[in-house]
């Protein structure tokens, strides 16, 4: 008698592979679908930055990503973004731990941080319009305001979703549903960080170098 | 400053007694429901079990029926070319204008492919995969009535189109400098974009929702080799839509701000790159037509083994085949514009993997073919169907192989050869396979069958006409006649397009019959009734439950041993086990909610407000949106308890399911 025979009259479920389990739990279904919207957003970002790469030489006689950037301006958004995530991380551990008041600490903090991270990129695109950069004017700017831009956008929903989130802990507490939405609303923020490191090498170290 | 920003009267097309005569009809037609709903008093019960619903099985049928409709849309706009081509030569001018024929070509081709073949599928995924699964909804239900309404809001638009305004002239694909504000001043371009991206965000939620549940909420023991094909085949289908749906949103996106904010993507000054386009379009094009034929080819293999009393054979090849395709598709996308101008070796790369993607396909033909060797094959209306697509599909296929050659395919581009080709796979791929699942699968729906006379009579006119509507379109295509021609002064051309024009009767006539075989089926219920949940002796989950499925699917998750779980239960002799041994336990179901429907409503509100320019309402229309998702946010109650009693009362009177 060979093992494969042997195998097949042990009881099976003795040793059921793990995608023989049934239904995984509502929190890890959650998670799992805010992963592949991600992945979906992540492969939006992704038609947007081949845009920019084929239109990031097509200045039209315009100015150019070297006349444009600033690092410092750059430098500092970065760290805005980075260390709310990192404020986000331990937002995390309030929830886990059912800590209200340090929730809403935490939640402030990252919220602040991204408004300011907003806030310096509106700055830019205000003071690259007033110079005449305007998307408008070339290929290059129409592909660099939409990139970045959306971002931007993404951002900003984070923060009205962050918002909400708040008041829903406030309203509804700590319930499995307001749970499931705080662990997707932290991996979106990080998602977005990830995003912005592609986007900081794409467009601002790349494109200052060229 | 007006308020009604582009919009007045000169938007109504009181001149072109067509469309005036078209756009009454559909509002006599859509008044005529609608009164007839509220004479009747059926608008709580529509509200209730259907506006509200969060099953996947009414989504799914609410699906369906949209796809149905807009095939009527899109067959009309289909006959009116065809008869346009047939009397347009030489000195005749035909009865349409350019600037209308121009409208019609590019609906007909947004319509077939947005709104009439994605909702069939993805229609009958939403009714069959939970079921296939043996699990009672997918991952998350009240998204799924989001994406369904958003579909349903595009396809509002776009019919609006007809009335207020007019349709994109651009061809369904809208490639710019053309589809640019400098050539295209008008709303057509911009009904387009509006309405296929709000039913774009329907789609890609749909695609989330299913990749989650197939990969995380299968029945106990449903491992992934022992998954139904048809399974497979939405699976692959919706990680695409998740893969491609986003280039397609992100590209539309473009497309809006050039237009609507002088952007310059694809604009032919300040380096705008039009080319960027077409290859951003067909990245996100070539997939679809996998996302579409798919889960058709899911359809025939669950026929096919039903039918033929055999298990499907090669199942794991067909797996591996259908995953291969999934890969392949997202390789391909140059060859629908080898003309680019490309050199010579991207060309043969794209031509070469074009050529690749054939080997799982025939794969999966000969299949089909072996699981009908040797088998009992039942010839009803659903195995016609298949076979009828295995015969002109492997036609179809090989002049696609042709055109991946990009010698070849330089001389043919943009012929009629193209339309012949495409149509050839499309039609027996899609619509015959949409077809063979709508047949097979309305008895677990609605609990009778469908008359079978009526039904291959159907099959019988869609097939011939097929062949007379697209075979002489490979003629005049070689014959040097270009696509979306309003007028041809080759009078040679004149006959094969008589005999086009023939076919489309013919197909016509197919259509006719289905409208028939569902009046008949319905008043000849009784006779057609299936009291057993399993008219066709079949071999998947689906059909061990009542017909129509409670809205639990199963009082008791399924335990699922092995492949074609219920051939196994019912061959084990299960399937006649008594239920009063069975525990029930309360089953909590989602609550039913608006959300989506109000959602919809706002959406149209907002695309329309867009298209026209009327910002304030285009405003207004977005709070509305956010406001109808704060609500759902803030709900109390999200799922409602079936006690036991229920349960045990509705296996005692349908027939039960198999016990595990």
């Amino acid at each position: 008698m060979n093992v494969a025979v042997a195998i097949h009259d042990v009881k099976q479920d003795a040793f059921a592979p793990a995608s023989e389990a049934g239904p995984a739990p509502k929190r890890i279904v959650a998670a799992f679908g805010f992963w592949i919207f991600l992945l979906s957003d992540i492969v939006m970002f992704s038609a947007l930055f081949a845009a920019y790469a084929v239109l990031s030489h097509a200045t039209a006689g315009g100015p150019t990503a070297v006349q444009l950037f600033s690092q410092t301006n750059v430098a500092v958004e970065t760290a805005c973004l980075l260390v709310s995530s990192y404020t986000c991380g331990i937002m995390s551990l309030a929830i886990n731990a059912r800590r209200r008041a340090a929730t809403y600490l935490y939640a402030l903090l990252t919220f602040l941080l991204g408004a300011a991270f907003l806030a310096l990129e509106v700055r830019e695109f205000a003071d690259m319009v007033a110079i005449g950069a305007a998307p408008q004017r070339s290929a290059f700017l129409s592909s660099f305001f939409t990139l970045v831009g959306c971002h931007g956008l993404h951002v900003a929903a984070g923060l009205v979703w962050l918002t909400v989130m708040m008041a829903q802990v406030a309203v509804l507490g700590f319930r499995a549903s307001v749970l499931r939405r705080l662990l997707c609303f932290a991996l979106f923020w990080h998602a977005l960080d990830i995003i912005w490191v592609w986007l900081f090498t794409a467009v601002y170290l790349i494109g200052v170098q060229s | 400053m007006n308020l009604l920003g582009k919009l007045d009267w000169s938007a109504i097309p009181f001149d072109q007694p067509i469309i005036m005569g078209a756009s009454g009809g559909m509002i006599l037609g859509i008044g005529a429901v609608l009164s007839w709903v509220l004479l009747k008093g059926y608008v709580p019960y529509l509200w209730r079990e259907w506006i509200t619903s969060v099953d996947h099985k009414r989504i799914g049928v609410m699906y369906i029926v949209l796809a149905l409709l807009m095939l009527l849309r899109g067959f009309s706009d289909a006959i009116m070319m065809r008869t346009q081509q047939a009397v347009a030569a030489g000195g005749a001018q035909g009865y349409l204008p350019p600037e209308h024929y121009d409208q019609i070509f590019t609906a007909h081709g947004t319509i077939m492919i947005f709104f009439v073949a994605m909702p069939l599928v993805i229609g009958l995924m939403n009714f069959v995969v939970p079921l296939q699964l043996g699990i009672r909804d997918v991952a998350f239900p009240t998204l799924n009535s989001v994406s369904m309404w958003l579909t349903a809001s595009g396809i509002l638009l776009i019919n609006v189109s007809l009335f207020v305004g007019e349709f994109a002239r651009t061809g369904w694909v809208a490639y710019p400098p053309l589809s640019e504000l400098q050539f295209s001043p008008g709303v057509g371009v911009d009904y387009y974009l509006w309405s296929l991206q709000i039913s774009g965000v329907g789609t890609l939620l749909t695609g989330i929702n299913f990749v989650t549940t197939i990969l995380k909420t299968r029945a106990p023991g449903m491992g992934y080799m022992r998954m139904p094909v048809f399974c497979w085949t939405a699976l692959a289908s919706n990680l695409m839509i998740v893969a491609v749906f986003p280039i397609l949103t992100a590209t539309f996106a473009m497309l809006l701000l050039d237009r609507y904010l002088g952007f310059h993507f694809f604009s032919i000054d300040a380096g705008g790159n039009a080319m960027m386009y077409v290859n951003l379009f067909w990245m996100w094009g070539h997939p679809e037509v996998y996302i579409l034929v798919l889960p058709a080819f899911g359809v025939f293999s669950e026929v096919a083994a039903t039918f033929s009393g055999k298990p499907l054979f090669g199942y794991r090849s067909m797996v591996a085949a259908t995953m291969a395709i999934c890969i392949l598709s997202m390789m391909v996308w140059l060859h629908h514009f080898f003309t680019m101008g490309a050199s010579a070796n991207v060309n043969a790369i794209f031509g070469m993997a074009s050529m690749i993607i054939g080997v799982p396909t025939g794969v999966k033909i000969f299949n089909w073919l072996f699981t009908m060797y040797g088998g009992r094959v039942r010839f009803t209306t659903p195995v016609l169907w298949t076979i009828g697509f295995m015969v002109t599909f492997v036609l179809g296929g090989l002049t696609g192989v042709l055109l991946a050659v990009p010698a070849v395919d330089w001389t043919v581009h943009n012929s009629m050869f193209l339309i012949a080709h495409f149509h050839h796979v499309i039609i027996p791929g899609v619509v015959f396979g949409a077809f063979a699942g709508y047949v097979y699968w309305f008895p677990k729906a609605f609990g009778f069958t469908l008359d079978e006379r009526w039904g291959k009579a159907a099959f019988w006119c869609w097939f011939i006409g097929f062949h007379l509507a697209f075979m002489p379109l490979y003629v005049v295509g070689l014959m040097g006649m270009t696509r979306r021609l309003q007028h041809y002064d080759v009078l040679s051309w004149q006959p094969w397009l008589l005999v086009a024009e023939a076919g489309a009767v013919v197909i016509f006539a197919g259509i006719v019959c289905q409208i028939v075989q569902i009046v008949v089926s319905i008043r000849r219920r009784e006779e057609l009734r299936d009291l057993t949940g399993d008219p066709w002796n079949a071999r998947t989950l689906e059909w061990s439950t009542a017909s129509p499925p409670p809205a639990w699917n199963f009082a008791v998750l399924p335990n699922v041993a092995g492949r074609d779980a219920y051939w196994a239960q019912k061959k084990l002799g299960h399937a006649t086990e008594a239920t009063q041994a069975r525990k029930y336990e309360p089953i909590e179901v989602p609550t039913n909610t608006a959300t989506g429907f109000v959602n919809a409503f706002f959406a149209v509100v907002t695309g329309f407000a867009l298209i026209w320019h009327i910002w304030w309402l285009a405003a207004l229309g977005l709070l509305g949106a956010l406001a109808t998702f704060l609500l759902f946010a803030f709900r109390d109650e999200e799922e409602v308890e079936v006690p036991a009693k229920a349960l045990a009362e509705f296996d005692r009177t349908h027939h039960a399911e198999v016990a595990p």
